[in-house]
């Protein structure tokens, strides 16, 4: 295998001619900016009308025929997808009665309550036992604290709906990713075909199948859940994919030789072998389906997201910023569970000797909770957290940001004006200045330069999608946005991230917030930044920038500390000052790590973008978004698609450079 | 000198070739294409041209440098890997034609294998660990986990029982590995490199531990080991492979005195000739005017007999079924103990 791939490896003498290259295509990039208006056709600014192939209306036409009268003969698609919502909606409607509603008998204002809600106070206690048992002391602290927020700041009604769906949603798309991951592992010609696919559903923006969703399973919790199922889904895929086949080579073969059964070897020696890493996955699943709170609200979800987009589209920070709060609590006590369950030895399993006393404390404290659904009919308080204990600090949030726009107003404007004029406006101007056979020659000529003739292809095929898909113009402001912001969070993030490899105890600190950083559902981010800098462009990009820098430090944090100690110590004994070492050794080693955090970096910043379409950007976001509300299917799958195709475009390029430097460097994947 | 009688499981012309079309490329060359052909197709061959004997009863050694196909050769041997061309004999039954049912059945019942890196289930204890190729049969909780306690207490590991394997130091994981592989009750037992992975120290122990057991038990055994004094302490027999193909098989004396080739006696060439020399090896014809000071039997060992024919001015008679067939003196003694032949 090596002996292959060496090579194309060699031929990677020092020269010039790269850099000169690249200096030359710029000035010409340069040079289609200073031409006059009207010099360059308009039909090399965007891909006329004319050309642009039907897709969109294929892709509706396709949707209304799935809709209308797709048919396999016993049932139409209609009813699957009935079905498939009353599958769904059965669970859903119980975690629902009995977190939020109690059990009610008939319908809507005719309704008579059969039974109080869970109280809160059963809620917190029996999940704060939970923790003590998952964690121990801290973590019980943690999860009390989290959940006794949710109920004195009045978010526990809307923390309940949100968690109701969480719990539904996590198990869906645990079990879905599992069953697809074993099935994938099971049959390299499925995982084939399933590995393309997972890659569109990750870089295509959320909102664009929202659409199709929107139009085959209505408004309403079901969809939004299906939602949330299918976007937290993948990496569960993926991560069991890889786990399964982690599994040592020594153990699959002990497997096989105790004659297992195809059914005893997955579930009795893969999996549990493998599970560690799989939790990894279920946590995963557990942060998306929290990211996709808000989102999810727009297609009926409801709950703190619905809070959160009613309160920004209003302007109200204070409310925006409370609930806001309330989700990334939750998202934190999730986590911390989810991951203590996953670091948890199964130490106190298999030891021999019964139940400890703990668990009748728990057992007390379920009853108790089953006994609140009656009580909280006799005593209304314990249904529902008494309003008059509540407190808010809304006022206090909208009177600091008064304050803060009375005393900052013009230093914050001209920050902002600056940045504007000098970097934002310009970039744009240049991007948008390319004639897009210029932009597809240069993506190719890169492509083939760094990965041969198959990327080449790969990544011209992708941009002549972009190209024809009628949205260059929204692509490249896209393209222009996301860019600038993942320059910025570069330029922050990596000499920071350098910083961190180089310092352990600096490591410990910026881990740990952008840890949490990264457990804030995407839309928190808008909400400081509308605060200060209102709708737009400006803000659209510093939230990006918040919500995409976390990967760059990260990355260049661990290239920088990965690179093996004996090319460091030999660096030493040839007499290299610690500044030699560091500029000599440690960053071009680095330096492939730090390539792929730029990518994950870009990857964020997109999804990230279309979020921001809500703050009135225009891109290719807000062409989704504006899709999701005329519900028009081919025109938001072909918007999203588009962003996906940048954000491959963007992976497949990076990964490719990155693998170049590696195999210079003789470095292992 | 061999131990035990019939064949217990056997092999003939086995190949294991990895690359894409291998065993059509083996059909079409006729199982015998040379080295240069195989580069040419870009194969890789793990196993050429394969036989070998295993006796009811021995201890039959693979031994080689890494990446010589040891491990692929065992593996053919129990099917874990299909073999490209070949057949495997087990108990005069070709293993190779068996259909898939029966071979989990010989597998459950009749084969136990230990790994180099211990392949234990991280999940579980020792007690279930050891348990669990009887769970995988369907035996009740109750007796399997009776059977497990009685291999754990043969490897010495009592009070172990509810430990995790990471608890577990190396020497102690592979005891739970080997008792695991014993819980079965298997006829033929594969070890590939159990000891490897272990510190010198602790793998001394784990030989002596092994041939303890094999005194108790004796089954069959395929030992894999890449250490030659590991292999002359343990084996009845050795087979030594050399880039796949096995270029000798013989008792450790046979080796050492033939070397087939000067790969073998490479290997050989540092091994302690004392403890694997007998009486018969270093005899001279029986000089009719000699007299002697006692008479030792012909399968004796150098280091055995030394400190006797050392301390003594005359020769002793080498003595086989109550025949004379030889003499050994101080001299020939001491060139071995010297490192002269
Ligand atoms: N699954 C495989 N695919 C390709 N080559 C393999 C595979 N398994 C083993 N080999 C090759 O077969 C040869 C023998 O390997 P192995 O049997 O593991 O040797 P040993 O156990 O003696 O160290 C090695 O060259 C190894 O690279
Ligand atoms: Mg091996």
């Amino acid at each position: 295998m090596a002996s292959a791939a060496l090579p194309r490896a060699h031929a990677v003498g020092r020269s010039y001619a790269a850099p000169a290259a690249v200096a030359a295509a710029f000035a010409l990039s340069l040079a289609f900016l200073a031409l006059p208006r009207g010099t360059v056709p308009a039909w090399l600014l965007r891909v006329p009308r004319e050309w642009v192939p039907p897709l969109r209306r294929w892709l509706s036409a396709f949707m209304d025929w799935l809709v209308g009268s797709a048919s396999f003969g016993l049932f139409t698609f209609k009813d699957l997808t009935r079905a498939f919502s009353a599958l769904m909606d059965w669970p859903l409607w119980l975690a629902k009665s009995l977190l939020v509603t109690g059990f009610q008998l008939g319908e809507g204002s005719a309704a008579v309550a059969l039974t109080a809600p869970v109280s809160w106070l059963a809620v917190i206690l029996l999940l704060t036992l939970f923790a003590y048992r998952l964690g121990g002391r801290g973590l019980a602290i943690l999860v009390f604290l989290c959940f006794a927020y949710l109920a004195l700041f009045g978010q526990w009604e809307s923390a309940m709906v949100t968690l109701s769906s969480i719990v539904i949603a996590v198990p869906f798309g645990v079990a879905g990713g599992l069953a697809l991951g074993i099935w994938a592992y099971r049959s390299p010609r499925f995982e084939r075909a399933l590995t393309p696919l997972l890659d569109v559903m990750q870089t295509t923006p959320v909102f664009a199948y929202l659409v199709p969703i929107l139009f085959l399973f209505g408004f309403g919790p079901v969809a939004a859940m299906i939602a949330t199922i299918i976007y937290a889904m993948p990496p569960m895929v993926r991560v069991t994919i890889l786990a399964l086949k982690q599994v040592p080579e020594e153990i699959k073969e002990f497997g096989r030789m105790v004659g297992c059964s195809r059914r005893q070897f997955m579930w009795r020696v893969l999996v549990p072998t493998a599970r560690p890493a799989l939790m990894v996955g279920v946590n995963q699943v557990i942060m998306l389906s929290l990211n996709m709170v808000i989102i999810a609200s727009m297609i009926g979800a409801g709950g703190l997201g619905y809070d959160v987009l009613a309160s920004l589209r209003r302007l109200d920070i204070g409310a925006g910023l409370e609930a806001g709060l309330a989700i990334t609590l939750l998202a934190i006590a999730l986590d911390r569970m989810s991951q203590a369950a996953a670091g948890r030895s199964e130490r106190r399993r298999g030891r021999q000797g019964g139940a400890s006393g703990f668990d009748g404390v728990m057992a007390a404290a379920l009853l108790f909770a089953l006994a609140t659904l009656w009580l909280g009919l006799r005593y209304p308080w314990l249904a529902r957290y008494p309003e008059a204990l509540e407190i808010s600090t809304a006022p206090f949030w909208d009177a600091l940001v008064r304050w803060i726009n009375v005393n900052f107003f013009d230093q914050l404007e001209a920050f902002k004006t600056t940045l504007l004029v000098y970097v934002l406006v310009p970039v744009k101007r240049f991007l948008l200045a390319q004639p897009w056979p210029w932009v597809l020659l240069l993506l190719t000529l890169a492509a083939l330069r760094l990965g041969g003739v198959r990327l080449a292809l790969v990544v011209l095929g992708f941009g002549l999608f972009v190209a024809f898909s009628g949205f260059w113009t929204k692509a490249m402001i896209t393209v222009y946005l996301c860019g600038l912001a993942v320059i910025i969070a570069a330029l922050l993030g990596i000499p920071l991230g350098i910083a961190c490899g180089l310092n352990a105890r600096l490591w410990r600190v910026v881990e740990a917030v952008i840890d949490t950083l990264q457990t804030l559902p995407s839309f928190v981010y808008l909400i400081p930044v509308v605060m200060l800098f209102r709708v737009g462009d400006f803000s659209a990009m510093i939230a990006v920038i918040l919500y995409a820098i976390a990967p760059a430090i990260r990355y260049a944090a661990h290239g920088v500390r990965r690179v093996p100690a004996h090319l460091i110590e030999a660096g030493r004994a040839s007499g290299c000052t610690p500044r030699q070492i560091l500029l000599r050794i440690r960053l071009p080693l680095a330096l492939p790590e730090i390539l792929l955090g730029i990518n994950q970096t870009i990857m964020l910043a997109l999804s990230m973008l279309v979020i921001t379409a809500l703050v009135g950007t225009r891109d290719l976001g807000q062409e989704v978004y504006i899709a999701l509300t005329k519900a028009d299917v081919g025109y938001g799958l072909v918007a999203g698609l588009s962003v996906a195709a940048i954000a491959m475009i963007a992976d497949r390029l990076i990964g490719a450079w990155a693998e170049r430097l590696r195999r210079r460097f003789g470095l292992q994947a | 000198m061999a131990k035990g009688g019939e064949v217990k499981l056997a092999c003939r012309r086995l190949w294991k070739v990895f690359g894409p079309g291998a065993e059509a490329f083996l059909a079409r060359h006729g199982a015998a294409p040379s080295a240069e052909e195989l580069r040419a197709a870009g194969l890789v061959v793990a196993v050429a041209d394969a036989e070998l004997a295993v006796r009811a009863g021995e201890i039959f050694v693979i031994m080689g440098l890494s990446g010589s196909g040891k491990s692929t050769l065992v593996r053919c041997l129990s099917r874990l890997v299909e073999p490209s061309f070949g057949e495997v004999f087990f108990e005069g039954r070709d293993l190779l034609r068996m259909p898939e049912r029966e071979m989990i059945d010989i597998r459950r019942h009749k084969m136990g294998m230990v790994f180099q890196h211990f392949a234990l289930l991280p999940h579980l204890t020792v007690l279930d660990n050891v348990a669990f190729p009887l769970a995988i049969q369907g035996v009740e909780r109750r007796r399997r986990e009776e059977r497990a306690r009685e291999m754990i207490a043969l490897v010495g590991l009592e009070g172990k029982e509810y430990h995790f394997p990471r608890e577990l130091s190396g020497g102690q994981q592979q005891r739970v590995g080997i008792a695991r592989s014993l819980a079965v009750g298997p006829e033929l037992w594969f070890l590939d490199e159990p000891f490897s992975a272990l510190d010198p120290l602790i793998r001394r122990e784990m030989q002596n531990e092994f041939l303890r057991l094999q005194a108790v038990l004796e089954k069959t055994i395929v030992f894999i080991t890449h250490d030659f004094d590991e292999a002359i302490r343990l084996a009845d027999r050795i087979a030594i492979m050399q880039d796949g193909r096995i270029v000798q098989i013989g008792t450790p004396e046979e080796l050492v005195l033939r070397p087939a080739t000067p790969y073998v006696a490479e290997f050989t060439r540092e091994a302690p000739r004392h403890k694997i020399l007998t009486a018969r090896a270093i005899m001279a014809p029986v000089n009719g005017s000699a007299e002697f000071a006692g008479e030792i039997p012909a399968a004796m060992k150098v280091i055995e007999l030394a400190p006797m024919v050392v301390d003594s001015d005359k020769p002793f008679l080498v003595v086989e079924n109550g025949e004379p067939v030889g003499m050994v003196d101080r001299a020939a003694v001491i060139a071995v103990l010297v490192g002269r032949r």
